[in-house]
């Protein structure tokens, strides 16, 4: 068997005094969905952007695909990488914000186009064909001179989703992609998510999308106080959870 | 037309539905409201603008003749240049003082930070004038300078004398005065960007000096230029302090010409209509960079004044 794309072991993270990360340890295969759910607090933001060190974690590591993410080993030691390095890793690992963070002053195609040739230094005229493609392939070829602000919520995000995947990442990051969506924008990105899915791509989804979980997730992950309650498969962790916690939140979000 | 829409209604609305309104509403004749105060104080106000219009045309004190003949006098021109290169070089070595000393004060360098904040009130404490005077007589406090290893050798002297000229001097005053406004200027656009937007980047791997100027710079624009615009008028009025230590520049140059010949109040507008006829350029210069820099941050642009203009002969032409 190969070996895991992500590595989670023994993380943790506080904000002050409050503790949000408190020893998570998650295995994620290559080609896999995972989704990530549980109460608001719990920690799974704060999971997801410690994968590619948005967020400084004080104890653990997180290796993507082999490589242990902010340092470097060398013998019995770890070199906590400067910032410069950790760009470079960030590089391989798309991530896809809840507010979708476009840059409002560059057009669709410019957001798509920019992290691959700045970040990868790949000619400019191939990466634009390629980020045209990208536009098409989530359903906005026509949209690639409008800024984000002439753009609805659900294709800002579908934008965002086309400027992770232009950078051919080996996984990809969604943290609440729909949760700034008007309801009826939530479908659109969805399907784009899903069409990834079915391709294959390597994805850790935090959401409240129970349904889309449980139609897509290859396992379902439930986090609760910073720590990893259980996991399992969409039919046996929705269905028959183990754990009175994960039973309490899904009575919640299910009714 | 409106008998014809009220026919149409009362065909369409049955008499009896309690909703409806009374149906030969819409055959009614609307008296608009009136506003008879407005026309007063328009009035009143229209009056005094006249009486000042006036009064600069017919009062002799103004004296145009001299003003006419001093306007584009060659001394006056000559002043005028070098106000000019004391404000664009104010402003160039200000700003890039002030980038400097913004991005020491955003970083987590707690020695930068601290320099920075204390050379921004040092200098924000200071009056111009004080430290215009202070430069000019730096020759009093350090006879020389030399270059070498601190506390140590040195390799090269300068007699201060010959290092600060007056115009030296002014230029150094002016640059350093400015370069504390600048820094707070530029660090306000910087933190106005949203926070996402380094995240995002840092999320893509863009690297950081490409995240600066690519992604934060742009959108810091935004919120810089109409200050910054602000300060270089303010810059541009500001260079009059330096006749203080007597250099040429159009304030200075004015003074002189009323020592001779006495005529105060028309040497006075020409120096005015001057600084008020850069402020205009320096307006619609900042007019058309703002308008640049808008670029996604308005679903559209508003039209130029110049394209209204042009709208608005088309639609002339049209009619």
């Amino acid at each position: 068997m190969s070996r895991p794309m992500v590595e989670v072991r023994g993380l943790h993270k506080s904000f002050g005094t409050h503790e949000v990360l408190c020893g998570v340890d998650l295995t994620v295969e290559a080609g896999g969905v995972t989704v990530v759910i549980g109460p608001s607090g719990s920690g799974k933001s704060t999971l997801l952007r410690s994968i590619n060190r948005l967020e400084r974690t004080e104890r653990g590591y997180v290796s993507v695909d082999g490589e242990i993410i902010g340092y470097r080993r060398s013998g019995d030691r770890l070199h906590e990488l400067s910032e410069r390095h950790v760009l470079r890793q960030r590089a391989g690992i798309g991530f896809v914000f809840q507010n979708f963070n476009l840059f409002p002053h560059l057009t669709a195609l410019e957001n798509v186009a920019e992290a691959p040739i700045s970040a990868q230094r790949r000619p400019r005229a191939e990466v634009h064909a390629e980020a045209l493609a990208l536009l098409h392939r989530v359903g906005l070829g026509d949209k690639a001179g409008a800024y984000p602000r002439q753009l609805s919520g659900g294709q800002q995000q579908r934008v965002a989703i086309a400027r992770a995947l232009a950078l051919r990442p080996k996984l990809l990051l969604f943290d609440e992609p729909t949760s700034a969506l008007d309801p009826e924008l939530v479908g659109e990105v969805l399907d784009v998510m899903r069409d990834l899915a079915t391709a294959g791509t390597t994805m850790i989804v935090v959401t409240h999308e129970i349904g889309f979980a449980r139609e897509v997730a290859d396992t379902i992950v439930f986090l609760d106080e910073g720590l990893v309650v259980e996991q399992g498969p969409p039919d046996r962790l929705l269905d028959r959870p183990e754990h009175d916690r994960t039973r309490a939140f899904l009575s919640k979000v299910l009714s | 037309m409106s008998l014809v829409s009220s026919i149409n209604r009362k065909n369409a609305d049955p008499p009896d539905d309690p909703a409806a309104l009374p149906a030969d509403l819409a055959g009614l004749r609307v008296v608009r409201a009136r506003h008879p105060w407005r026309w007063v104080f328009a009035l009143v106000v229209l009056v005094l603008c006249a009486q000042f219009a006036h009064g600069l045309a017919t009062n002799p004190g103004w004296d145009w003749y001299t003003f006419g003949g001093y306007f584009f006098e060659k001394s006056i021109v000559r002043a005028l240049v070098v106000t000019l290169e004391l404000t664009v070089a104010g402003a160039v070595l200000g700003f890039l003082g002030g980038i400097v000393l913004a991005a020491m004060r955003l970083s987590k360098n707690p020695v930068l930070q601290a320099v920075s904040w204390t050379y921004t009130w040092v200098f924000r404490s200071v009056p111009l004038i004080v430290q215009l005077l202070f430069w000019a007589n730096i020759g009093y406090l350090y006879e020389t300078l030399q270059v070498g290893v601190p506390f140590g050798p040195g390799f090269f002297r300068f007699e201060t004398l010959h290092l600060v000229s007056s115009l030296g001097a002014a230029l150094l005053g002016l640059a350093l005065h400015e370069a504390a406004y600048a820094a707070e200027i530029v660090r306000a656009g910087i933190i106005s960007v949203d926070q996402g937007q380094l995240e995002a980047a840092a999320a893509l791997g863009i690297p950081r000096g490409r995240q600066f100027r690519r992604i934060l710079l742009p959108q810091a624009m935004r919120a810089i230029l109409p200050s910054a615009a602000n300060e270089l008028v303010n810059l541009l009025k500001s260079t009059s302090v330096v006749y203080v230590l007597a250099i040429g520049e159009l304030f200075y140059q004015v003074q002189v010409v009323y020592g001779r010949n006495g005529r105060v109040v028309p040497l006075l507008m020409v120096a005015t209509v001057w600084y008020v006829i850069l402020t205009a350029a320096l307006s619609v210069l900042q007019y058309y960079v703002e308008r640049h820099y808008a670029r996604g941050a308005l679903r559209t642009l508003p039209p130029t004044p110049l394209q209204r203009l042009f709208a608005l002969r088309r639609a002339g032409g049209a009619r």
